[in-house]
């Protein structure tokens, strides 16, 4: 019980990487530690986030074969209105900033939740909400107006990827907004909780990795 | 924006309608007849037995990554026998189908199946196999040992686990369903563009495989990220890097490659998915689709993909051989660093599989350069393994025998691997049989490992060995029924016969056929004394009891704790002290497995939520396949509701008191009877050489 535990730290030097035949690293003493009565918790905060950044990797690969498939089908215009006829700089850039101040919001909010302020927090997520719903709201009007002009995907190669890459970040901001609406609701009922804290740690990751992703699609598809 | 089908749609059952289930098929009738009454011989004994409550509370609901483990395997060897299923009916088709004269039946031109039919059986045995058996069996196998190697409680999610679990089984039962409703993909596995466009393919067949892959990817990329957090996270004290178990480290391997790979494939069926649903045109053959990029893209998945298949079973050939062989592992650093080696540069070679579509010399030449470096760490792995059996004093158990045989299988499948390398070769032997008998070896060295991995650990699981003597006459009729199926393809491949017949135009290559089809058969008997092995194994449970050393020999933690594994896995944290801890503490004379002191256990509820995620994912993949739109948009919101529900549970832990633990441990719940002082059951002896006993207590 009492028994002093030998410092894990110790036996590593000599037993890093080395190869070959020998099992036995050290000889077991009377003070060896066999089991572990620390009590140590993971800390589930962090194992959280960590998953959910593999989670964003994962979805950085699924934008990755997108800007792929960009890459290759930019100039297949099959006689459908090309890039230049379609694409307005001026507007994305307009969604840009959009994007970048509800993703600043978002920071705003983060600061607040260091502070403890529940008030502070869901403000900045109603910020943030706000404007993220302006920026689809910028998008869905700019759709609709090809749409109406009949520029549709199924008309050419470009078309199909140009809609499926904005549509898909598009869909994450959609994704988004209704987190942002569940989380209200969460931190009012539950207070800060691990649970909901680690979930405004992942949206944060979440929003940011959106900004970023525009941010491609600002400079490679509008620029 | 909707796509103009071919053929009727209506609002309420979309392409659905009564001559969609093809009930005049005498094949595929007795299929479901077959399928019913096992479902009803299930359903019959647990109604039988009264075991409806105990199936849903310990297995329905379970968040436990060994139950989950058990049951990914299950589910993995149901779709092992249909793909068997596929195999053997493809290889009886083309015996019965060479030269002009051969006999038509049930209204095929040659053989049993018209094209038609046996294009969908082929497409089904690829799909089947590597995605739908191979891989939930591997990942299962992961989930139930990892956590047990680096001393976890569980995995880092376990509610994600069991999600991970029911989205693989919705992509199993929607290729299931295919078969009774609508059709399967006729386009092969790898699904060829642009024969899957709407155009080629109207049916729902393409579309049946899109979304069993599509819903069971999503399942494998979550448990990817699972297992890379469980193991990144949630390692015992001690467990440093350099200590982490080599399956383990494959299991880290081939998790970085699905976490990265599985959603390009996602992608790339997605925007598939597009071009069928929505008329747009990324891999048309006109209107500005590019159907090379679909090939691209599909294989820059693809070949990471056969690697995710192929680290785990070279994680559990280096847990069986230094087991019996009775020493350490060769080489473990150069090990691991083969393994992630391996992992990355799977990601580099993807073009070898068509060198023939014109890439032009230089492309090629890399690609050719790229895929042999390959060779040289798994090169390095094939001669640690021989050098940790080498001087040694080897055991010939079953596990072994399955290991030895797969490094054979591994060798010819690297070699032919090799010679397809080289693109003047390739240009020869591609799209040949040549080709399948080379990845098969490959995947026949996984399917070893899995039989060896499955014998190895399953005393561990389950607290009694397989029985040994049929185990081993499984595995002769296996490596008698490779060869016989697979060296007279090697043959057929260089004599220029292609994949993919239905018919077989040359007379002369009727006999290696016939070969290859009693070698069909001799897989049948290794199936029969398969199920023998298992009855009689259940049977006689308490003469194959193990204790938590099943082997005597093992090295690495999961064989410290009680067999099979409580819930909860160790009862303390064990802290680590050196690479293979447990047979450091044997040495060490240190082999109690009871603690000095108990602790409170936090433990994860079981919830019925990821069994209802399941069926909602079941619902909306079959909505979308039949094109339901309501069915779909409904499911789909269900979905998110329920996520959102469960979001707001927050009471989804409890705690054992320590004093409970203490008791499991003292009645020894957990350990079905064995000894847990360390010592070994006596009646294991029986003219085994062992390695020296157990030191006494000196504590
Ligand atoms: C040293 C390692 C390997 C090399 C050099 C290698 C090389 C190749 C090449 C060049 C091809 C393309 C042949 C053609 O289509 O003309 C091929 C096909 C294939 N290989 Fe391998 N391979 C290796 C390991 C593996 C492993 C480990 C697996 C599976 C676990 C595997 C599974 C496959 C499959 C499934 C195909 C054919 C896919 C298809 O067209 O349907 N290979 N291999
Ligand atoms: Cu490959």
């Amino acid at each position: 019980m009492g028994l002093p535990k030998i410092k894990i730290a110790d036996l590593d030097a000599e037993t890093l990487w080395n190869d070959g035949h020998r099992t036995i690293d050290v000889a077991a003493s009377d003070t060896t530690v066999l089991w572990d009565s620390s009590h140590h918790e993971h800390d589930a905060i962090s194992t959280r986030t960590f998953g959910f950044w593999l989670y964003m990797l994962s979805d950085a690969m699924i934008l990755a074969a997108l800007f792929t498939a960009y890459a290759v089908l930019r100039h297949n215009y099959a006689g459908a209105p090309t890039a230049a006829q379609i694409v307005h700089p001026g507007y994305a850039f307009r969604e840009t900033l959009l994007v970048f101040s509800s993703v600043l919001a978002f920071g705003l909010t983060m600061s607040a939740l260091k502070q403890g302020s529940r008030a502070g927090v869901i403000n900045g997520i109603v910020v943030s909400f706000l404007i993220g719903a302006a920026f689809l709201g910028m998008e869905f009007h700019e759709f609709s107006g090809l749409i109406s002009q009949g520029i549709t995907p199924e008309r050419s190669g470009f078309l199909s990827v140009y809609y499926a890459i904005v549509l898909v970040h598009g869909l994450h901001m959609v994704f988004g907004l209704l987190w942002m609406a569940v989380m209200v609701v969460q931190i009012m009922r539950q207070g800060f909780t691990d649970n909901v804290v680690y979930r405004l740690l992942n949206l944060k990751i979440f929003w940011q990795f959106q900004a970023v992703i525009w941010v491609c699609v600002f400079t490679v598809v509008y620029l | 924006m909707l796509v103009h089908l071919q053929g009727p749609w209506t609002p309420l059952i979309g392409r659905l309608a009564l001559n969609q289930i093809p009930y005049d098929n005498p094949v595929i009738v007795g299929a479901f007849i077959f399928s019913v009454a096992a479902a009803a011989v299930f359903a019959g004994g647990v109604t039988y037995t009264g075991r409806w409550e105990y199936l849903w509370r310990n297995w329905l609901t379970t968040v436990d990554h060994k139950k989950i483990g058990i049951m990914y395997i299950l589910v993995g060897m149901v779709m092992l026998f249909r793909g068997f299923i596929d195999a053997a009916m493809i290889r009886t088709q083309q015996v019965m189908a060479v030269g002009p004269q051969s006999a038509g039946h049930l209204g095929a031109l040659h053989g049993y199946m018209p094209p038609y039919h046996f294009d969908q059986v082929y497409s089904a045995h690829g799909a089947i196999m590597l995605l739908f058996a191979v891989t939930p069996i591997l990942v299962g196998l992961m989930n139930i040992i990892v956590p047990l190697q680096i001393g976890a409680r569980d995995m880092a999610y376990p509610y994600l686990n069991a999600v991970g679990l029911w989205l693989t089984t919705v992509g199993a039962a929607l290729v299931m369903l295919s078969l009774f409703v609508g059709d399967f993909s006729h386009a092969g596995w790898v699904g060829l563009t642009p024969l899957t466009e709407l155009p080629y393919s109207p049916g729902v067949g393409v579309d049946y495989w899109i979304w069993a892959i599509q819903i069971s990817s999503v399942g494998t990329t979550l448990g990817a990220i699972n297992l890379i957090a469980t193991i990144v996270k949630m390692r015992a004290p001690g467990m440093i890097w350099s200590r982490l178990p080599v399956f383990t480290w494959t299991a880290m391997a081939t998790n970085i490659i699905g976490l990265t790979a599985f959603p390009v494939l996602a992608a790339t069926l997605f925007l598939l998915t597009l071009d069928r649903y929505l008329g747009t045109h990324f891999f048309t053959a006109g209107m500005g689709g590019n159907i090379m990029l679909y090939t691209d893209l599909f294989w820059v998945w693809g070949h990471p993909e056969v690697y995710f298949l192929v680290l785990p079973a070279f994680g559990i050939l280096s847990e069986i051989i230094p087991t019996f062989s009775e020493k350490p592992l060769f080489g473990y650093t150069a090990m691991v660093f083969a393994s992630l080696i391996i992992a990355g540069a799977s990601w580099m070679v993807w073009l070898h599989h068509f060198f023939t579509m014109g890439a032009g010399p230089l492309v090629n030449a890399y690609f050719s350069i790229a895929t042999m470096l390959v060779g040289i760490p798994t090169g390095v792995k094939v001669f640690n393994w021989a050098f940790t059996m080498y001087r040694a004093r080897m055991r010939f158990d079953t596990p072994m025998l399955w290991a030895v045989g797969a490094l054979f299988l591994l060798l010819i499948g690297g070699l032919t691997g090799m010679m397809l390398a080289v693109p003047a070769i390739d240009f020869q032997v591609h799209n040949s049989v040549f080709v399948i008998a080379h990845f098969h070896s490959m995947v026949l060295l996984i399917a070893f490992a899995i039989m060896g991995a499955i014998s190895y650990w399953f005393p561990k699981v389950f607290g009694f060995k397989l029985d040994e003597r049929l185990g081993k006459r499984v595995f002769w009729y296996w490596v008698v029924a490779s060869i016989m199926v697979f060296v007279p393809m090697y043959t057929l491949g260089f004599m220029g016969m292609t994949r993919r017949l239905d018919y077989i135009s040359h007379p002369s290559w009727l006999p290696l056929i016939v070969l290859e089809e009693i070698g069909i058969g001799l897989y049948w008997v290794a199936l029969y004394y398969q199920v023998k092995q298992i009855y009689v194994s259940v049977r006689d449970r308490r003469k194959y009891r193990a204790g938590p050393d099943a082997w005597w020999t093992t090295r690495s933690l999961e064989w410290m704790t009680h067999s099979p594994v409580p819930f909860y896995n160790f009862a303390v944290t064990p802290v680590v002290h050196a690479r293979d801890e447990w047979a450091w503490r044997k040495e060490q004379g240190l082999t109690s497995l009871r603690p000095d002191r108990y602790q409170d256990i936090h433990m994860p509820k079981n919830t019925p939520v990821p069994l209802i995620l399941g069926a909602l994912s079941f619902a909306l993949g079959f909505g979308l396949v039949w094109r339901i739109w309501w069915l779909s948009a409904l499911s789909i919101t269900a979905i998110v509701i329920v996520l959102i529900v469960r979001s707001f549970d927050s009471n989804t832990d409890y705690v054992i008191p320590a004093a409970e633990v203490e008791r499991m441990e003292r009645q020894g719940s957990g350990a079905s009877g064995t000894t847990d002082t360390g010592r070994y059951p006596a009646d294991h002896t029986a003219g085994k050489r062992r390695f020296r006993a157990a030191r006494p207590q000196n504590r």
